[in-house]
């Protein structure tokens, strides 16, 4: 950690001399180190690098407010940090402000799921019982039909006929009842 | 763009720069900002008549002290609030020390005094305008600071903007002090105070939205 520091701010000092080599070889130490740090601190978004190069137009900005009287290291920290926070909270504020209208409230509701529910379990019932536990294993359980198969005793061909026979039986009530 | 595109373009614009920026900012804004605002009162309020025969006596000098020991004090910790990772919370404990110094010396006075002498040490004549002319004379102090700061980088912009609030409000009671005829110290620890609080108030409300960078 003192071998960074001690590198770090005397690349630092030789770049506020006006030394353009030193400079571009202190942005490339710090890049990676920078990235590692967003990165860590912002999993699963891709505004890592977005940070990254902001920091650094940063400190490229406020190069002259550094005092060599005080460590390199807690100086940048200070600015990655900063920057971070300011992500945080711009990007607290763009999440809730999305305008739309006051119904979109109500455009999406548990209901509406629980309606539908209830009316498959109703067209389920109108359908003989065997052919009525195949279309459950695979249709609503997610079962393969070797799964299924193997549960209910019967080959593969015959369950995926079984399904099959359902599907067409339960289309053909959904098609016989009156419209909502 | 790349990163390795930004970090080349940076290298090839980077002239020297003399570090250690802060304290010569907030140095030259309390400079050009007291001045604004010493002309300013001379114009509106003008010095004291009695300033010649007042300056032989201690309660002038109080007055002076607290408000310099307080805006030295409060500026020492904005200079360390606007440079990134520099430790800034044990100097800030310094800026209450003069006012403890000047409440202890008020409660004595305030303790000793006869009974009916109380009220006047503590109201002044001036109560009504003091705070308020103090907060005004500040303003261009103010201004000045947190347009220095914008230069600078605070990591924490509320707490900078307290900061300059409260060396703007101590440097303008001090040249208030110039005008203000009150010699009692508990009438500037009431309200030379109160109105240094009420601009570093405003300077934390500013210092949120201002400093941004």
């Amino acid at each position: 950690m003192t071998d960074v520091e001690t590198r770090l701010k005397a690349l630092m000092l030789a770049s506020l001399e006006g030394d353009a080599a030193a400079y571009r070889t202190l942005l490339a130490a710090l890049a990676p180190h920078l990235r590692a740090f967003f990165r860590r601190r912002l999993r699963g978004t891709d505004d890592a690098e977005d940070l990254v190069q902001e920091t650094m137009i940063a400190i490229h900005a406020k190069r002259a407010s550094y005092d060599p009287a005080l460590p390199f290291t807690a100086w940048l920290h200070a600015i990655a940090r900063y920057k971070l926070i300011d992500h945080l909270r711009r990007s607290r504020v763009r999440r809730t402000l999305p305008l739309e209208d006051a119904s979109a409230v109500f455009a999406e509701s548990d209901a509406d799921a629980a309606a539908a529910r209830r009316d498959v379990e109703a067209l389920l019932a109108r359908l003989p019982e065997r052919r009525r536990a195949l279309v459950r294993d695979v249709k609503i359980e997610g079962l393969s039909t070797a799964e299924a198969a193997a549960k209910s005793g019967m080959s593969e061909s015959a369950v995926k006929v079984g399904v099959h026979r359902a599907l067409k039986a339960l289309a053909a009530m959904i098609g016989e009842r009156p419209g909502p | 763009m790349k990163t390795e595109a930004l970090i080349e373009r940076l290298s090839e614009q980077a002239p020297p720069a003399r570090p250690g920026l802060a304290p010569r900012v907030v140095a030259a804004s309390l400079a050009a900002g007291g001045a604004v605002s010493f002309a300013l009162m001379l114009v509106w309020l003008g010095l004291r008549p009695d300033l010649s025969e007042a300056a032989a006596t201690s309660a002038y000098w109080m007055k002076f002290f607290y408000t310099l020991l307080f805006a030295a004090s409060a500026g020492w910790t904005l200079t360390r609030l606007a440079q990134p990772g520099a430790p800034a919370l044990r100097q800030s404990l310094l800026e209450i020390a003069p006012f403890a110094a000047l409440a202890a010396w008020s409660a004595m006075r305030l303790v000793n005094a006869p009974e009916e002498a109380r009220m006047p040490l503590l109201m002044g004549a001036s109560h009504q305008v003091c705070p308020w002319r103090i907060a005004a004379l500040s303003l261009p102090i103010l201004a000045a600071l947190l347009l220095g700061l914008r230069r600078l980088a605070p990591t924490r912009p509320t707490l900078a903007g307290l900061a300059a609030g409260l060396t703007a409000g101590a440097a303008g009671a001090f040249v208030y002090a110039f005008h203000c005829d009150e010699s009692a110290a508990p009438f500037v620890a009431l309200w030379y105070t109160l109105g240094i609080a009420a601009v570093g108030a405003l300077g934390a409300l500013l210092g949120r939205h201002l400093l941004r960078w």
